[in-house]
C-alpha cells in the first residue's frame, strides 16, 4: 500500500497541482485527537483492553469451551470445580464451574456479549431520540421546546435507577408470558433509554439554540435549504463534541444499570444470563465458599466499565479546549 | 424575589403532579384491580359492587384527582401482598434507610473533601495520580459489587463484620435507631461504606476541579505574595471557596442516595424502604411501588427546590437567569 502521507508530501512539494484530499486514515493520523491518544498510555491501554473484551465477547460461540445456552452441555457431574490453578482444578474449566456444571469462562464470555449489546443498543437509541428531539426543540423553540423541557424536568426529578426498575418491571408485566424471555433485552434497552435520552436532548438543545442564530445557518435558510437538512448536516456536527464524551461515559453507565437491574432480578433471565445475572446467581453461594462463581463475573464487569470510563475521561480532557 | 420563590414552588408542584400521574398510570398498566382482588367464587354482582365501591366506574380524570388528593394526605391504599396500610409499611422502614443515607453522606464528606484537596495540590505526583485513577475505579464499580466484595472480605473470609441485617435497634417514639447499640453500629459499617464509595469519588473529583480553578485566581496569588503560609492558603482561603458547590451537590444527592440505597439494602438485607420496594416489584405489589415512587420524588423535588431558593437568596444574579 502506498502511504497516503507520502503522497501528501509529494503533492505539497508541487504547488501547481491541486492537493489531493488525504484519506480517512491519514486525516485521523494527523488529527489532534490521535496525537493526544498516542501520548496518553492509560487511554491506549484502556482501548486495547476494551477491544480485546469486545472481540472475545462477540467471538464467544467460536472460542468458549462450552455453549452455555445449551442445557444438554451442562453436566451436573462437573459442578463446583474450582479454578484451574487450585489443587482441585480440572482441565477444560479454566475458571471453574458453578453449581450446575456451567463453565464460568464460557458463561462470562456469553454474558459479556449480552451486557455489551444492551449497552450499545441503549446508547444508540438514547442518542437517536435525544439528538432528534434536542435538535427540534433548539431549532424551532416555542411549543415543542416547552413540552420537551417539562418532560425532561420530570424525568430528572426521578432517580434514574428508579425509572429503569419501574419501566422494566411494568413492561415485563405488560408483555405476554411467552415473550418475556425473548423480549427481556429489548425491555432493558428501552428502560435504560427512557432515563438516558434527556441528557443528550438538553445538551444538543442548548447548543442548537446558540448555533441557530449564527450566520452560516441564516445563509442556509436564505438558500431555502430544508430545515431537516440544516439541522442534520449544518448544526448537528457543531454540537457533537460534548455528545461524544457523554455517549462514551453513558455506555459504561448503561452496562452498569443493566448489571444492577439483572442483579436485582428484574433484568436478563437465567436462560440468557448477562454479567449482572451471573453475579446474582453467584451471590447466593457467597457463604458456601464457592467464591469463583461470583468473583470472575465481577472482575469482567469492572474491566469493561473501568476501561470505558478511562477512555471517556481521556476524551473529555482531549476535547476540552481549555486544557490544550 | 418573592416572584422567583413562587415560580419555583409552582414548578415543583407541577413536577409532583406529573410524577403522581405516572404513579397512577402504574395501576392501569398492571391490569384490572378487581380481577386481582376477587376469587373464583365471586359473582358478577360482587364484582360490580366492588368496582363501584373502588370508584372504578368514574372517569379517568376523577380517579386521578382522587388519587392525588389521597396521596397528598398520605393515603396510598393498602398493600396487595399483606393487606397492611402502605404508608405505615413505608414509615416503619423509613428510619433504617435514612440512618444509612445520613451516615454514608457524612462519611463521604469526611473522606472525599480531604482527598480532593490532596489530589489538587499534589497534582502530577504519583500518589495523586493513583488516587485519581482509583476514583475512576470507584465510579466504575457498581454499588452491589462493592457490597459483595466487602462481604466476601470482611464477613466470609475475615469474619469480623456482620453481612446482613441491622443489629439491635432501640425505639425512640416511632423512630427506630440502630446507632445506640453496639451491634447496630457494627452492622451499619459495611453498608455505609458501600453506599458512600461512589459519593466519595464524586466529591473528591468535584473538590479537585474546584480547587485547581481557585488556586489559579488572583486572590490566592495575592495571599501568597503576602507570605501567608501555604497550608493556610490551601485549607483556609482556597477550600472555603470550593465548599459551596460541594454542599449543593451533597444536598441534591441525598435524594439519589435514598434511591440508590435500594441496591445496598438488597445486598446487605438491610430492612429499609428500598428492600420493601424491591420486594414489591417482584410481587407486583402496585400500591407500594407507586407510593415509593411518589415519596422518593417528593424528597428529591423538595431538596432541589430548597437548594435553588437558597442559591437565589445568596446570589441575586440567579433570580432572573432561571426565567
Amino acid at each position: 500500500m502506498s502511504s497516503p502521507v507520502a503522497r501528501d508530501r509529494i503533492a505539497s512539494a508541487n504547488p501547481a497541482q491541486p492537493l489531493p484530499r488525504p484519506g480517512r486514515w491519514a486525516r485521523l493520523r494527523s488529527s489532534d485527537l490521535w496525537w493526544s491518544f498516542t501520548h496518553k498510555p492509560s487511554a491506549m491501554i484502556a482501548a486495547a483492553v476494551l477491544v480485546f473484551l469486545i472481540v472475545t465477547a462477540f467471538a464467544a460461540p467460536l472460542i468458549a469451551p462450552q455453549n452455555t445456552y445449551d442445557p444438554a452441555e451442562l453436566v451436573l457431574w462437573n459442578s463446583e470445580i474450582p479454578p484451574i490453578w487450585t489443587a482441585d482444578g480440572q482441565m477444560p474449566f479454566l475458571l471453574g464451574t458453578d453449581t450446575q456444571g456451567r463453565d464460568i469462562l464460557s458463561a462470562i464470555l456469553y454474558g459479556s456479549r449480552v451486557s455489551i449489546l444492551i449497552g450499545i443498543g441503549s446508547v444508540i437509541l438514547s442518542l437517536a431520540v435525544g439528538l432528534s428531539l434536542g435538535l427540534m426543540a433548539g431549532y424551532f423553540g416555542g411549543f415543542i421546546d416547552n413540552i420537551l423541557m417539562r418532560i425532561g424536568d420530570v424525568l430528572l426529578s426521578i432517580p434514574t435507577i428508579l425509572i429503569a426498575i419501574l419501566v422494566s418491571a411494568m413492561a415485563m408485566q405488560a408483555l405476554p408470558p411467552e415473550l418475556r424471555e425473548v423480549g427481556a433485552a429489548g425491555v432493558l434497552i428501552l428502560a435504560i433509554t427512557l432515563s438516558g435520552w434527556v441528557q443528550y436532548a438538553r445538551m444538543v438543545r442548548a447548543q442548537t439554540a446558540v448555533e441557530r442564530n449564527k450566520e452560516y445557518v441564516q445563509a442556509a435558510q436564505l438558500l431555502k435549504v430544508p430545515s431537516r437538512r440544516i439541522m442534520l448536516y449544518h448544526i448537528l456536527p457543531n454540537t457533537l463534541t460534548p455528545i461524544m464524551v457523554a455517549a462514551t461515559l453513558n455506555f459504561g453507565l448503561a452496562i452498569l444499570t443493566e448489571a444492577t437491574l439483572s442483579f436485582l432480578g428484574i433484568g436478563m433471565p437465567v436462560s440468557q444470563p448477562s454479567l449482572g445475572t451471573l453475579i446474582r446467581l453467584g451471590n447466593q453461594f457467597l457463604f458456601s465458599g464457592v467464591w469463583w462463581v461470583v468473583i470472575f463475573p465481577v472482575v469482567q464487569l469492572c474491566f469493561i466499565v473501568v476501561s470505558v470510563n478511562v477512555l471517556g475521561d481521556w476524551l473529555r480532557d482531549a476535547l476540552n479546549p481549555k486544557l490544550r | 424575589m418573592l416572584v422567583f420563590i413562587i415560580k419555583r414552588l409552582l414548578n415543583a408542584v407541577m413536577v409532583m403532579l406529573v410524577v403522581a400521574f405516572l404513579a397512577f398510570l402504574i395501576f392501569r398498566v398492571a391490569g384490572d384491580p378487581v380481577e386481582l382482588m376477587v376469587n373464583e367464587m365471586s359473582t358478577q354482582d360482587d364484582r360490580d359492587r366492588l368496582r363501584e365501591s373502588l370508584g372504578l366506574n368514574d372517569s379517568f380524570i376523577t380517579q386521578y384527582v382522587r388519587f392525588v388528593v389521597n396521596a397528598a394526605q398520605g393515603n396510598f391504599g393498602i398493600s396487595f401482598r399483606n393487606g397492611q396500610e402502605v404508608l405505615g409499611l413505608i414509615a416503619e422502614r423509613f428510619p433504617a434507610t435514612m440512618e444509612l443515607v445520613l451516615v454514608a453522606t457524612i462519611l463521604s464528606l469526611l473522606i472525599g473533601v480531604p482527598l480532593g484537596v490532596l489530589t489538587a495540590i499534589h497534582r502530577g505526583r504519583w500518589h495523586s495520580e493513583t488516587l485519581q485513577f482509583l476514583s475512576i475505579v470507584g465510579v466504575s464499580l457498581p454499588s452491589f459489587v462493592v457490597g459483595i466484595l466487602l462481604i466476601l472480605v470482611f464477613s466470609v473470609t475475615l469474619g469480623i463484620m456482620p453481612a446482613f441485617g441491622r443489629g439491635e435497634v432501640v425505639q425512640l417514639g416511632w423512630w427506630s435507631t440502630g446507632l445506640l447499640t453496639h451491634s447496630g453500629r457494627i452492622a451499619l459499617v459495611l453498608p455505609a461504606i458501600s453506599l458512600s464509595l461512589y459519593q466519595i469519588t464524586l466529591i473528591m473529583r468535584l473538590v479537585r476541579a474546584e480547587m485547581m480553578e481557585v488556586m489559579r485566581s488572583d486572590f490566592i496569588k495575592f495571599a501568597r505574595a503576602r507570605g501567608v503560609p501555604r497550608w493556610r492558603i490551601q485549607f483556609r482561603h482556597a477550600l472555603k471557596n470550593c465548599l459551596m458547590p460541594v454542599i449543593t451537590m451533597t444536598a441534591m444527592n441525598v435524594g439519589a442516595l435514598i434511591a440508590f440505597a435500594l441496591i445496598t439494602e438488597t445486598v446487605f438485607q438491610w430492612p429499609g424502604m428500598g428492600m420493601l420496594f424491591i420486594q414489591a416489584v417482584t410481587f407486583i405489589d402496585i400500591p407500594v411501588m407507586s407510593a415509593y415512587l411518589c415519596i422518593i420524588s417528593f424528597i428529591f423535588v423538595v431538596l432541589n427546590t430548597i437548594v435553588d431558593i437558597t442559591y437565589a437568596l445568596i446570589d441575586p444574579r440567579l433570580r432572573n437567569a432561571t426565567r
